[in-house]
């Protein structure tokens, strides 16, 4: 019965390149608006756009990978071990042989952490959660190990990190950078903005991001326009139903755990060969989580996941950026959205849901108004509020698929 | 065989066969790098010296704290992945309390105690709370818990720290009265035993006890099996989730006391983090049960102490011994999952070969 309404359900919601480009318009206006509301002109500068885009990949990647997953039914905390093994694959072949293989070598270690994962929870029938915990653990250790074992004594790499890897290609089109900028300088509403947006997008921009953005244009076509992805889903909503059709769910749920790995592979790949230049050891810090707090904050849609990849990256890089200060504008933005919510709900009649969305955004109202910055500390905490609130607030409209954690045996249609 | 010894030889087989599958794999990795595999394990498994004892004992003891907080929620289907956060804010509160000295000597100690178990609890509240409230997965609420802690912590702890000149920014220290002595095992080594090592083996006692022992431990236990035959009789799932879950966090909260008491006086920003994650390998390594957590527990903590020589003796990173540990968790759920399938196969011939026998009889007959 979900197979059949399914499709027509997500025709509701359907991706078109003029939705795409009103929300990218209406968020241009929403940042304007802030910043010459706050006085906080790095919240739209180019340099912070780009920054963002660097710090969105990663995670927006890591979401792909767990979106795979958990549509066959896989539940993937070892995304985190998954990216590990990533950047030491990037870095392995790409100081040894180049960077493009580096990018072969990262979705190559991530896949076989996929394969772990696979053959524990497909084939044993392991917990997920389980399984991804030993994986974060084994990936942790095996990458310290091999580091150690590969770049000490090499020379400009050391027992933790390796040598600097040679860049990959990064497009500029400098005819429409440069005017860009000089529009941005200007600072005018919204037309700065909107050129600092242009200018992030035209400037200095990695092959791999491009490859990134690809890749979620792919998978949601995949697994939305596909017969192999609507099996795929099918095989995360009702593996029983599936099977009793004809599906081999046990191949698709390995298929689909391999591609997460090699996703989440990537991820990993890209912090060590775009967002800095050498592997490092620790390089992930927890974005495999965040990118998995991404694609639940985007109901494990590939639209929804790309947005919360892109407020999670933009709060990290303004954090980075010195950003006390942007940081703090943003509480008015979020104040704003929690007595909008407060007034939703209570035209709807969630009274005691509205009531406590209400308090919140007076709260965080009077956060703004009474302090000038938020301590550096604090900051980075706030990938993780955002997920726990929208959790919060928002988890009777959220829908995983229906058997993700569930562990399926052959033959169990009976 | 008869059924009661397959039971055993089962049971017993294994852990043994999930820790020789963890030994050949990681000689393997061994192997493909080009390390001396032989080395490696003779190091490893080679007679701890005295030091290296009491070490593994008081790692031990730590460890086993956390494994019994993750096994709490274990029993109740509740999958506690935020005993790092936890014991992070709870150390953290515990060593403030204890550092401001407003009792004398050993009540100081209670109090801390007290705040570290009460702030533990309430932090795995929060997730209990989501859950019961909002539907939130505990799991997914307690990873974004542990990052929140971290984040907290250190912001906190800028904020009360003392400067003591050196580079680690850290609580006051806690007065000399209110320390846990330890126990000297060894004359030869000035290492001793964290006194605490007592309160973790009273932990483990009363999780037995309540657990196999009490009408509550039974509800919970039932909860955990089946919600449903759980609220057929009568039990409150909502209540038991986040009593179980305050349960874990407060056990959780007494995580990183050992430490405090009985090394590091203070909570500075090189405490020892992490261990939460080992809890939880412990406790699937263990079963849940409170003697098969302990031997997990020294297992990891053997494995940790006698690979920190590696280095310097073989030449091979200690890192290695993580693969093993990570490997062992892996190795342990398959190689029960394994038995469980060939038990449940077992027995379904026994009943049909009993089944099959008074047929035939009667068949003879007629």
């Amino acid at each position: 019965m979900s197979l059949v309404t399914a499709p027509r359900l997500a025709g509701k919601r359907r991706v078109t390149p003029g939705r795409v480009l009103l929300v990218v318009v209406a968020l241009t206006v929403l940042l304007s608006l802030l910043r010459v509301l706050t006085g906080a002109d790095d919240l739209a500068s180019s340099g912070t756009l780009r920054a963002t885009l660097v710090a969105a990949v990663p995670i927006g990647l890591a979401g792909l990978a767990g979106l795979w997953s958990e549509r066959a039914g896989i539940v993937n905390i070892g995304l985190e071990g998954m990216m590990i093994l990533g950047t030491f694959g990037a870095g392995y072949f790409g100081y040894f042989y180049g960077p493009w293989q580096g990018v072969l070598g990262a979705i190559l270690f991530g896949a076989l952490g996929g394969l772990i994962h696979a053959v524990a929870t497909v084939t044993f029938g392991v917990d997920h959660i389980v399984s991804g915990v030993a994986i974060n653990i084994i990936a942790a250790g095996a990458v310290q190990y091999l580091a150690a074992l590969t770049f000490t004594g090499v020379r400009g790499g050391g027992q933790t990190q390796s040598p600097p890897i040679d860049a990959l290609p990064a497009i500029s089109i400098d005819a429409l950078s440069d005017p860009l900028g000089e529009l941005e300088a200007k600072n005018w509403f919204f037309v700065s903005d909107g050129a600092a947006v242009l200018r992030a997008l035209v400037t200095n921009l990695s092959v791999l991001t491009l490859i990134a953005i690809l890749l979620f244009v792919l998978t949601w076509f995949v697994l939305w326009r596909t017969s192999f992805g609507l099996r795929l889903r099918s095989v995360g909503e009702s593996p029983a139903s599936s099977e009793s059709l004809g599906v081999n769910v046990i191949r698709y749920k390995f298929v689909a755990v391999l591609i997460s790995g090699g996703i989440a592979g990537l991820a990993g790949g890209f912090l060590a060969l775009v967002a800095s230049s050498t592997f490092r050891e620790g390089q992930t810090g927890g974005r495999g989580y965040i990118g998995l707090a991404a694609m639940i904050f985007g109901n494990w849609r590939p639209g929804g996941l790309l947005a919360g990849a892109g407020l999670f990256g933009y709060t990290d890089t303004l954090r980075l950026r010195g950003g006390g200060e942007s940081i703090h504008g943003l509480l008015l933005l979020v104040a704003v959205l929690l007595v909008g919510l407060a007034v939703w709900q209570w035209r709807k009649a969630a009274r005691t849901a509205a009531i406590v969305s209400g308090v919140m955004g007076v709260l965080v109202a009077l956060w703004f108004l009474l302090s000038d910055s938020i301590p550096e500390d604090l900051t980075g905490m706030t990938p993780y509020v955002t997920t726990l609130l929208v959790l919060a607030l928002a988890s009777q409209r959220l829908r995983p698929p229906a058997a993700a954690g569930q562990t399926y045996r052959k033959g169990s249609a009976g | 065989m008869s059924p009661r010894t397959t039971r055993v030889v089962l049971a017993v087989g294994a852990p043994v066969l999930a820790l020789l599958m963890a030994f050949v794999i990681t000689s393997l990795v061994l192997l493909a790098a080009g390390d001396s595999v032989a080395d490696v394990w003779a190091q490893i498994l080679s007679v701890p010296s005295h030091r290296a004892i009491v070490n593994i004992i008081n790692a031990a003891t730590v460890y086993y704290l956390s494994a019994i907080a993750v096994a709490i929620g274990f029993r109740m289907n509740l999958f506690n992945i935020g005993v790092d956060g936890q014991y992070r804010v709870a150390s953290f509160a515990a060593a403030v309390v204890a550092g401001e000295g407003w009792l004398p000597g050993y009540l100081n100690t209670l109090l801390a105690v007290v705040a570290a178990v009460l702030v533990g609890a309430m932090w795995a509240g929060i997730a209990g709370l989501l859950r019961v409230t909002r539907g939130v997965s505990e799991v997914i609420s307690t990873i974004m818990l542990n990052a929140i802690a971290t984040a907290l912590v250190a912001y906190l702890l800028r904020k009360v720290a003392v400067d003591d000149g050196g580079n680690n920014t850290a609580t006051k220290v806690v007065p000399e009265e209110s320390r846990v002595p330890g126990i000297q095992l060894f004359g030869d080594v000035t290492v001793k035993v964290y006194g605490f090592v007592f309160l973790a083996a009273l932990v483990g006692f009363v999780y037995w006890f309540v657990l196999s022992k009490t009408r509550f431990g039974f509800d919970l236990r039932a909860t955990g099996r089946s919600e449903t035959a759980a609220v057929a009789s009568g039990i409150s799932v909502k209540k038991m989730i986040v009593v179980s879950m305050l349960l874990s966090g407060g056990a959780a909260g007494l995580v990183g006391l050992p430490l405090l008491f009985g090394n590091d006086y203070s909570y500075g920003s090189t405490f020892q983090s992490g261990l939460g994650f080992a809890g939880i390998a412990i406790a699937l390594l263990g079963r849940n049960h409170p003697i098969g957590i302990a031997l997990g527990a020294l297992l990891f903590a053997f494995l940790d102490e006698q690979s920190n020589s590696l280095q310097i003796v073989v030449g091979v990173s200690p890192d290695i011994v993580k693969i093993t540990q990570g490997v062992i968790v892996l190795t342990v759920v398959i190689a029960y999952e394994v038995v469980r399938r060939y038990r449940v196969r077992l027995e379904q011939r026994q009943v049909a070969a009993a089944l099959d026998e008074p047929a035939t009889i009667e068949e003879a007959k007629a």
